[in-house]
């Protein structure tokens, strides 16, 4: 199993004022797999996330120090144009969150706002797009339907698609299965095992199985803490550490 | 924090504790019945084995049911499959027992073809590797699950020097043919039950470390890996 680092931190220390959120963390993200963030509630995974394409750069009074490497470049650095790290770097949330458009709007968004004017092109992206995030054959005959008339699922999975449209190479997930049922759920899960062939997946998700069945790297955060990294299937049988093995046994959290 | 789960661990662990004295009251007496020549032991031992068969299947379901239920990770994960492979290598061990007490009812029909004395070492080293081995279990105690597994050459060799030395004395009398045979079937038994004594040191060594030690797999791995 070849690795190559695809987002890299180096001593990323994350502050809301005076608050630090994330302390020192280093985290190499593994191009071509998915990386799952666990902890407890307020552990700073879903910070940690939003630190990859700079999703806290709106935020108040928040301050980030170190390194976020994207292929070994800093996105931090002053050159980085962040409307473009963003489309290299997509996030789907928590809450499925379609624009209040037509199914094909929402997925050919991205693409219009990139100067992308050409209906044929257009068309074929959308189509492209629905099928990855297995999506088309549910929605084939309802593009023009408004997104909100779609299931919970199926908005997660419009929400999916409309991130792959503009071709990214990182996706991040922030907890995005939390509002929808077990079946979606299931969907959601079998498509980001399927996404990791084309692009590298970072997840948060507070559901441990659910890092257990889609990741191959699973990093542990408690308060602001990485407390342990490694393979997946090391942390749900041996973790190295007792703090792992308390919280995913279900001793605390 | 203590789990509604940790109850029903701990009531796994007291199944398992359970059959384990079970099984090892079947060995020893299986061997006192052929020591000291008294029959009832035997039959005592014929009688048990339905237990044990009845306490694993309650094991297995337990356990089985846990894994469906609960989904254990980590520790958990580890007991729970141990205390399935656990309850196997019991089960065997009773079997073995019942196995020793028939082939003694029969031998005790004849007058002894000689003096026992390999065979009771034998017997003595196999039990008390089946002692270790559940003390290393209920105290997780990875040393001395590693010394169990160290012991089974002691076994091995002393199996082999009891078939020697009955093959010599069919070789010299036919007569004696049938009652040597039942004696090397009693050494086989005996070393078969140290081996499952071993599996259960390897089980515990698992269950402690998160490590496989069973079959040299390590060092098989890392040949593996040095073309």
């Amino acid at each position: 199993m070849d690795i190559k680092p695809k987002v890299e931190t180096r001593d990323l220390n994350f502050f809301y004022g005076r608050s630090q959120v994330l302390k020192n963390i280093n985290l190499v993200c593994a191009e071509h797999h998915v990386t799952a963030i666990i902890g407890p509630s307020g552990c700073g995974k879903s910070t940690f996330i939003r630190t990859l394409n700079r999703m806290n750069d709106v935020i108040l009074g928040a301050r980030v120090e170190g390194q976020v490497l994207l292929d070994g470049v800093n996105i931090n650095s002053p050159a980085v144009d962040v409307v473009e790290l963003r489309r290299r770097v997509g996030m789907v949330f928590q809450k499925p969150n379609p624009f209040p458009k037509s199914v094909f709007d929402n997925v050919a968004y991205g693409l219009r706002i990139n100067g992308i004017k050409d209906r044929a092109k257009i068309e074929d992206a959308v189509e492209k797009s629905l099928r990855e995030a297995a999506l088309w054959n549910e929605v084939k005959d309802r593009l023009r339907e408004n997104a909100f008339a779609l299931s919970g699922g199926q908005q997660q999975r419009l929400c999916i698609a409309r991130a792959l449209a503009v071709k990214p190479e990182v996706i991040l997930f922030d907890e995005p299965c939390s509002a929808i049922d077990p079946v979606a759920t299931a969907k959601i899960e079998d498509l980001i095992i399927k996404l990791k062939r084309a692009y590298t997946v970072v997840i948060v998700t507070h559901n441990m199985q659910q890092a257990a069945r889609v990741s191959d790297f699973t990093a542990f955060l408690m308060l602001g803490d990485l407390i342990e990294f490694d393979k997946t299937e090391k942390i749900f049988t041996n973790p190295a550490n007792r703090l792992t093995e308390d919280y995913i046994t279900g001793r605390f959290g | 924090m203590e789990r509604h789960f940790d109850e029903e661990l701990t009531r796994l662990n007291e199944k398992l504790l359970n059959m384990a004295r079970m099984v090892e009251e079947s060995v020893a007496l299986a061997v006192k019945g052929l020591k000291e020549r008294q029959v009832e032991f035997g039959r005592d031992v014929l009688g048990r084995e339905q237990d044990v068969n009845l306490v694993e299947i309650e094991i297995d379901e337990l356990c089985l049911k846990l894994l469906a239920l609960r989904q254990p990770v980590a520790g958990d994960l580890r007991f729970i499959t141990s205390a399935m492979k656990i309850a196997g290598e019991l089960e065997r061990m009773g079997d073995l027992a019942v196995n020793i007490a028939e082939v003694s009812l029969e031998l005790l029909k004849v007058p002894l073809l000689k003096p026992l004395i390999d065979i009771p070492r034998m017997a003595s080293i196999a039990q008390s590797m089946v002692k270790d081995a559940l003390t290393a279990f209920v105290n997780r105690d990875e040393k001395l699950a590693r010394a169990v597994c160290e012991r089974d050459d002691e076994v091995d060799s002393l199996n082999d020097q009891i078939f020697r030395e009955l093959l010599t004395y069919m070789m010299s009398d036919p007569v004696t043919i049938n009652r040597a045979v039942g004696l090397i079937l009693i050494g086989r038994h005996l070393e078969r039950i140290a081996d499952h004594a071993t599996n259960i040191g390897e089980d515990v060594i698992y269950l402690v470390l998160g490590k496989t030690i069973k079959h040299h797999i390590e060092e098989i791995r890392r040949e593996q890996e040095t073309p």
